[in-house]
């Protein structure tokens, strides 16, 4: 099991928010009768990710792979099996505190289940500022302040609207100002783009954008579409089947994948200024997160498997600067070490790379 | 077995070989002519579908684009005449094409939204199949796949005996890149990528000439996702099969489409071969939701997207419904409905008033036509063996 951090060295600046070797597993129960049974589902396993002040970090991944798992769990909702969380760099209570809830606040999935319908706009903003003694003199003004800072104008048209009356950008532009609310450091943002229509995606990515520069908040973007990853994050990190295997700049992660299964990803993501169809660099499904394969997971879709990938997993690797993959095809394997030229440029192995690698029968 | 106004169906047994390469590619096989579609009466109406034209060609690929709301799975419903209560057909025709007998004596059209119950049911899935977008719910959940297919096919093949029916739900099952050991699972034991084979598989089994794809693919990962469409695209190429392929994914039909046409706020906006489209757009509108995809390389650079968002169909804008967004509007878009004409000299149509009369368009709408389409080439598919692990 590698425990190496597999995120960038950003520098000596410390994290607003980290987590550090969250493993988060569920029992599920299968079969019925005499045969039911408990098994364990490996959801997240060992992930440490960091999240700076002014800077958005994106996970990528399939459904299934556990981001959701880890915003949550970053969240304190989810309580991990192993690992902690830190707040500027101290442990954060087991307990989610209301001065946790303060700093860190997420954006959910599905901005038309996550408002109450019965409630007006105002009512969803001035909750947490009375919950948390925000702005006790005038609520009101505070509310449409919010309002103006999520470009919802003008705000007093908005502030007594019912969410059915807002179209699904407006809504998750509320939901993004009420996170904003109680003045936190840090937002989750679980797939906020991915219920709302393509015309209205980017204005919501740029308002994310805009809080992390003009108020410096560290945003996790979890997201399932990588090219909106690259628009908006600056560090990307990709997961499969429950872990990291790969986390970079985001140019440099989409412009040079380094690990395989980022390689699969981009060769798939729909690309109009393709010239020709892509071949798909692997086929087949994640596996069932019940029983894991052994060695790196990915290794039964890899088109560059080798032994060692069935036996062991593999170590986290530098491959260039802040560029670090999950992958034993950049060890060198005569002496473990790092081989810091085997980045791939393309989505295809190099001829070189190929060769050295051996076919699964 | 015959029924006026309906070409002689495949014989039960016929293999699914390339027999039916596209001879007369091109050709119409389904048009839609002037459809309307409201969903309540009376003055309480919504306009889901005004007055829109459609050609879907003979072994064609033709890409349906829109946000929610847009219309396009009401259009396409309605063509085939599987629309849902509150929603009226009020108006229009849609003509099927048969493909011509055998004997080469030419098939009769007929008018779908004319046809009766009995018409209609020689037409559907063996000559128009249908694939929906949540293969969960398109399934039956307490029946294996292999039942499904046999209940198909002893319904619309009753020549077939049970053991040629089990041997035809196999062999269909192995076209789509699964094992017929499949035939014994029941729908939720298989991912949701296997799920959406199977669905195609069984929209396949009666050889139809026009497949509706009605967002197959948009509930799936991107990596099974493309796996599908090459598939689809791959027995498109085999079987020649025109398809009708709804999607809010633009990017998605750049790649897979020939044609493509653009609906807003109920209407078709813009027709034109896919490369044309994504090159030299001619509506305000498609030329927006071009730019709301962000690029996956090269430099990365602000884009606005479109301002606003769609309309609300119980409350359009007067004029082009699209006039509150566009950064050319003419005091003209603010009355007057545009029509989708032809544009002079181009085989696409364009329903925008900058491209009419005394208007000049905006340098972005007037990019010179690419000059050749790109070729397309059918991918190479291996359907020896269930790829899902």
């Amino acid at each position: 099991m590698n425990t190496l951090a597999l995120v960038p060295n950003v520098g000596a600046e410390t994290p607003v928010l980290e987590g550090r070797g969250l493993t988060k597993s569920y029992w599920v129960k299968r079969n019925t009768g005499l045969l039911a049974r408990r098994s364990r589902l490996h959801a997240v396993d060992d992930i440490s990710v960091q999240l700076m002040a002014g800077a958005v970090t994106a996970v990528v991944g399939e459904s299934g792979s556990g981001k959701t798992t880890v915003a949550r769990l970053l969240a304190r909702i989810v309580k991990p099996d192993t690992g902690d969380v830190l707040l500027d760099g101290q442990p954060v209570a087991a307990a989610r505190s209301r001065k946790f809830a303060a700093q860190v606040q997420m954006v959910f999935q599905d901005p038309f289940a996550s408002l109450n319908p019965v409630h007006r706009v105002r009512h969803h903003l001035a909750r947490p500022l009375q919950i948390h003694h925000i702005a006790d003199g005038d609520v009101d003004e505070a509310v449409l302040q919010l309002l103006h800072r999520v470009a919802l104008d003008p705000p007093v048209n908005f502030a007594d609207k019912f969410p059915y009356e807002l179209s699904g950008g407006q809504r998750q532009r509320v939901a993004i100002a009420r996170a904003l609310a109680v003045r936190p450091r840090v937002l989750l943002a679980d797939e906020p783009v991915s219920m709302l229509d393509v015309s209205i995606r980017l204005g919501v990515l740029n308002l994310l954008a805009d809080l992390r520069d003009r108020e410096r908040l560290a945003i996790l973007y979890v997201t399932h579409d990588i090219a909106s990853a690259r628009y908006l994050a600056d560090t990307i990190v990709v997961m499969y089947a429950g872990q990291l295997v790969e986390a970079a700049p985001s140019v440099s992660l989409t412009d040079s994948p380094a690990h395989p299964y980022t390689q699969l990803l981009l060769s798939a993501a729909p690309d109009p200024e393709r010239r020709e169809r892509p071949q798909l660099a692997a086929r087949g499904a994640p596996p069932s997160l019940l029983a894991p394969p052994p060695g790196c997971r990915f290794h039964p879709r890899c088109p560059h498997v080798m032994e060692i990938c069935k036996r062991m997993a593999p170590p986290t690797v530098t491959v260039s600067t802040g560029h670090a993959a999950a992958c034993w095809l950049h060890v060198d394997s005569t002496n473990g070490v790092v081989d810091g030229v085997g980045v791939t440029p393309t989505t295809s192995p190099s001829p070189q790379r190929e060769a050295e690698v051996q076919r699964p029968p | 077995m015959s029924i006026p106004g309906v070409s002689e169906m495949t014989s039960p047994g016929t293999p699914l070989a390339p027999g039916h390469a596209p001879d007369r590619s091109g050709d119409p096989v389904l048009e839609i002519r002037g459809l309307c579609v409201d969903y309540g009466f009376g003055d309480d109406a919504v306009h889901a579908v005004a007055d829109c034209d459609l050609t879907l060609g003979r072994g064609r690929v033709l890409g349906l684009a829109g946000e929610s709301g847009s219309g396009k799975s009401t259009l396409a419903m309605a063509a085939i005449r599987l629309l849902r209560s509150p929603g009226v057909i009020t108006g229009g025709e849609v003509l099927f094409h048969p493909r011509p007998a055998s004997d080469g004596e030419p098939a009769t059209t007929m008018d779908l939204l004319a046809a009766g119950e009995e018409q209609l049911r020689a037409v559907r899935w063996s000559e128009i199949a249908i694939v929906l977008q949540s293969a969960l719910n398109a399934l039956n959940p307490v029946s294996t796949i292999g039942a499904q297919f046999d209940e198909l096919l002893a319904t619309h093949r009753p020549g077939l005996g049970r053991a040629s029916r089990r041997d035809r739900a196999g062999d269909l099952l192995e076209l789509v890149g699964m094992t017929p050991e499949r035939l014994r699972s029941y729908p939720h034991e298989m991912s949701g990528g296997m799920r959406q084979r199977a669905m195609i598989a069984m929209a396949l089994a009666l050889d139809p000439q026009v497949m509706i794809l009605d967002e197959p693919t948009t509930a799936l990962d991107v990596v099974t996702q493309r796996e599908i469409l090459e598939e689809l695209m791959g027995l498109r190429d085999r079987l020649g099969f025109a398809a009708l392929f709804i999607t809010h994914d633009l990017s998605l039909l750049v790649e897979f489409a020939d044609d493509i046409a653009v609906m807003y706020a109920g209407r078709l906006m813009e027709r034109a071969p896919a490369a044309s489209l994504f090159r030299a757009p001619r509506l305000p509108y498609t030329y927006g939701l071009l730019h709301c995809f962000p690029p996956m390389h090269g430099e990365r650079y602000r884009m606005e997207g479109i301002p606003g968002s769609p309309p609300d169909l119980r409350d359009l804008p007067p004029g082009c419904a699209f006039h509150p967004r566009c950064q050319w509007a003419m005091p003209q878009c603010r009355q007057d409905v545009p029509k989708l004409e032809p544009l002079a000299g181009s085989p696409r149509e364009v329903a925008c008033w900058l491209h009419r009369g005394k208007a000049t368009a905006p340098p972005e709408l007037k990019l010179p036509d690419p000059a050749v389409t790109r070729p397309r080439t059918a991918p190479v598919i291996d359907t020896s063996a269930e790829r899902a692990v």
